[in-house]
């Protein structure tokens, strides 16, 4: 193992662990301001109880989701500190924007919620909620700007050997940006409807509260819908966005070793022998991506060949060519299970319309499976986008292997990455303990938890 | 007129200020916890004191790293990298800490509560030690070559002068969390937060002079910018001094107002020793990270001085405001944590 691989396991790991909480607090909060706001609106104490309940299980996730973002705030500097010192004058700018005007405002304002239900007004309390989900919202914005920078740089100049911002809305308006956040975000409102709605279809597969989780199912069902297509449409347009920033990524995720030849047919299937580069086995659809890549039937697709001739000419000697399976296959997962998505939120519409859902055990059981759909789908579609910019960190500026801290030890990344695996693993273990307790209570439960707290302090035993 | 560079020097510095000064007290109540509280309802109070705040407080330190990897590039890479396992065990307490507020109060048995007050506690007390012994070690000189970058020995970590540096922050924050109990709690448990404080602040001037007669021979905080030093530790003394007199008449909020002030000139004394450096090497001064040659570009610089200029006061505006939402005691009832 050498300190690389080392480092950019930890990265991964953290990175992707970090990114089973980001959406899901993201789409839950969302969620739940959605339910508060039909409270404060309509009046009904229903959808107060439906704000606490699911907002109970938001800050479960919300402070774990706070926690894993820390690592990644110093990561960078401790793990890739060539990179941090040759992009530090464009890329820390959005992260400390970020921090600034993001994570002040979830913070502050998740203290307001949590603790001003009494002390608030309905309509201030409502705000608090609302101003939340906006911080969420502006992380995302600017940790994408800046993940955008390592895709597609924009807006600097190199001087004196480094990286300098010369243009800063240019990083505000890189195309990139304008095609990842919207598939992000839509992928993040997907990731807490579908929780919502596996949960509530546990829920009313159990007969417990059945109104209670039919209401809170459908108003899931309506945003997982609404966002499963965004997150096509947006997915869509950067996939064809990919051909002119990163047409290496395009081809790998499409296993194309040679040119496509007009039109060109999408893989559906495929084996692959990298090391010939080649693949031994594939099923076809034709004219698809063509149709993918420019929105016509017909246009030649790069392969990989090709592309490894022409950025060897460009760049120097290399491997320009990323991990092909891995490119290949997360790109074929997240897919599948964005389109399953769109199929079941669908249907799950339809059956609550012809009030069919508590009738329908097979498909409310497949709901609950579902839950981890999501999840899926993001970390592949993270996992697509970052091994697919290999061997780049910066593409076409940097690459990962001179991105690495010179001065951090085998033996301390070896501590690091074991120290932080084991604390996620017992993080995640707890929080899928708190989950099914939570759930397993109800919302009677979380609706009453303020009275129950209400007890004489002097009675020493009242906590024990 | 003052440079970009140094106007973000100074702004890294309220950064680091206004993180010790809050997240300070938090730790401190955290601290507190184990040393203070006689039983769950105790400690449950005292987490509940510090529920609303404690998040956004922690923030002042990711905006505070941000701010340097913003703005001094090189001053990030070289203390991130260089002191990478001390940041380990920073994260896994911030980490632990940060889901023990949340998770603490969710199961209602004794175990699960206990083992959580413990993670409080020694998440509680590593930050602030390691970011004392983090601060004094970079006053004190590390061995940076030419690259930049640190390749330093145990000892250059770990000393007397780091290890007191160390247990100085952290008493530091143990009093000024018991003086924000005196504000925050009633009765029984308030009159003890004041008997301790009362007591630990001798501690505290003790560790203070102490620290500060070994500065004299391991950095040159007096010969590089003495009367400015003498000054700031003058009136850190008397700050401390002065919050010996409020604690004994009972006037808790200058107490509080005096060891906030006390922590924000400690930290000010040690950024202004630092300055125009960032970053001193103990191998060659030719090799100093400064305000400049670890900085970003010009137009960086510039724009992120407007958008912090901007955003600033409305971040302050709000952050005072949950605190007057939130100005009750604590007394038992209404506790959400």
């Amino acid at each position: 193992m050498s300190e690389l691989f080392l480092a950019r396991l930890q990265f991964g790991s953290t990175t992707i662990f970090h990114f089973l909480f980001v959406p899901l607090s993201i789409g839950l909060v969302f969620l739940v301001a959605v339910m508060e706001t039909l409270y404060v609106v309509k009046g009904e104490e229903v959808y107060k109880r439906m704000a606490k309940f699911w907002g109970h299980l938001f800050l479960i996730n919300f402070a774990v989701g706070v926690v894993t973002g820390i690592i990644q705030e110093f990561q960078f500097g401790m793990n890739w500190s060539e990179y941090s010192r040759f992009v530090g004058d464009v890329f820390g700018a959005p992260l400390a924007i970020e921090a600034l005007l993001a994570f002040f405002m979830e913070s502050t304002f998740i203290g307001l919620w949590i603790f001003g239900w009494d002390r608030l007004s309905k309509k201030l309390h409502l705000i608090c909620i609302w101003l939340v989900s906006l911080g969420t919202l502006m992380s995302a914005l600017w940790i994408l700007a800046a993940n955008s920078f390592m895709q597609e740089p924009v807006g600097f100049v190199i001087r004196n050997g480094r990286a300098e911002m010369n243009d800063f809305f240019a990083l505000l308006t890189n195309p990139q940006l304008f095609v990842e956040f919207p598939h992000v975000i839509f992928g993040a409102l997907a990731t807490g409807a579908f929780f919502i709605g596996g949960v509530s279809a546990y829920k009313i597969l159990r007969k417990q509260e059945v109104a209670f989780f039919k209401k809170s199912f459908n108003i899931a069902m309506i945003v997982a819908f609404v966002s499963g297509m965004g997150v096509a449409f947006s997915g869509h347009a950067q996939a064809k966005h990919l051909m002119e920033s990163q047409p290496m990524k395009m081809a790998a995720s499409e296993a194309l070793w040679e040119d496509s030849g007009d039109p060109a047919a999408w893989t559906a299937f495929a084996l692959l022998d990298s090391k010939n580069q080649e693949n031994s086995f594939e099923i076809n659809i034709p004219y698809a991506l063509s149709y993918l890549a420019y929105e016509e039937f017909s246009g030649e697709v790069p392969g990989m060949k090709t592309l490894q001739k022409e950025y060897e000419e460009k760049y120097g000697e290399g491997n320009y060519i990323p991990p092909v399976k891995t490119t290949f296959w997360s790109f074929r997962i997240m897919v599948g299970a964005g389109m399953l998505m769109i199929f079941t939120s669908f249907l799950g519409l339809l059956l609550n319309f012809y009030k069919k859902l508590e009738g329908s055990q097979f498909y409310l059981k497949g709901m609950v499976w579902l839950i981890s759909f999501p999840f899926i789908a993001n970390s592949a579609g993270w996992i697509m986008t970052e091994i697919g910019r290999q061997p780049w960190t910066v593409f076409g500026l940097m690459t990962t292997s001179a991105s690495i801290s010179p001065n951090v030890s085998k033996a301390s990344l070896l501590f690091s990455f074991l120290s932080f695996t084991l604390i996620y693993m017992i993080l995640a273990i707890l929080l899928v303990y708190l989950f099914i307790r939570e759930i397993k209570k109800g919302s009677e439960h979380t609706a009453h938890e303020d009275k129950e707290v209400a007890v004489d302090p002097f009675d020493q035993g009242a906590y024990l | 007129m003052i440079t970009l560079n140094e106007l973000w020097f100074i702004l890294v510095a309220v950064l680091f200020v206004g993180f010790f000064f809050l997240e300070g007290f938090d730790f401190g109540v955290g601290m507190a916890s184990r040393f203070l509280g006689r039983n769950e309802l105790e400690r449950r109070i005292m987490v509940n004191t510090i529920g609303p705040f404690w998040d956004a407080n922690e923030v002042w330190l990711l905006t505070g790293g941000g701010a340097i990897f913003a703005a001094f590039p090189h001053w990030y890479a070289t203390m991130f990298s260089g002191y990478y396992i001390p940041f380990v065990f920073v994260l896994l307490a911030l980490i632990g800490r940060g889901v023990a507020f949340e998770f603490r109060g969710k199961v209602d048995t004794a175990k699960w509560i206990k083992s959580w007050d413990w993670v409080v506690f020694v998440g509680s007390i590593m930050p602030p030690f390691l970011f004392g012994v983090l601060f004094t070690s970079i006053l004190r000189g590390m061995p940076i070559d030419e690259q930049m970058n640190i390749h330093a020995a145990f000892s250059d970590y770990v000393n007397v002068y780091t290890v007191l540096g160390g247990v100085t922050v952290t008493m530091l924050c143990f009093l000024h969390g018991l003086v924000f109990l005196t504000l925050k709690t009633v009765g029984d448990l308030q009159k003890r937060a004041r008997e301790l404080a009362s007591k630990v602040i001798y501690g505290v001037l003790t560790s203070l002079v102490v620290f500060v007669g070994l500065s004299y021979f391991e950095t040159d905080l007096f010969s590089n910018r003495g009367i400015m030093s003498v000054t700031l530790i003058g009136l850190i003394v008397l700050s401390y001094l002065l919050a010996i007199v409020f604690l004994k008449k009972r006037r808790d909020g200058w107490a509080f107002g005096m060891t906030g002030a006390g922590i924000a000139l400690t930290v000010s004394t040690i950024f202004a020793a630092l300055f125009p450096r960032v970053m001193i090497s103990s191998i060659d001064a030719a090799y100093n990270l400064t305000v400049y040659n670890a900085a970003s570009g010009n137009y960086s610089l510039k724009v992120m001085t407007i958008v912090a200029l901007t955003l600033l006061p409305f971040v302050l505006g709000y952050q005072i405001w949950s605190y007057y939402v939130f100005r009750k005691r604590v007394d038992g009832k209404d506790m959400i944590y």
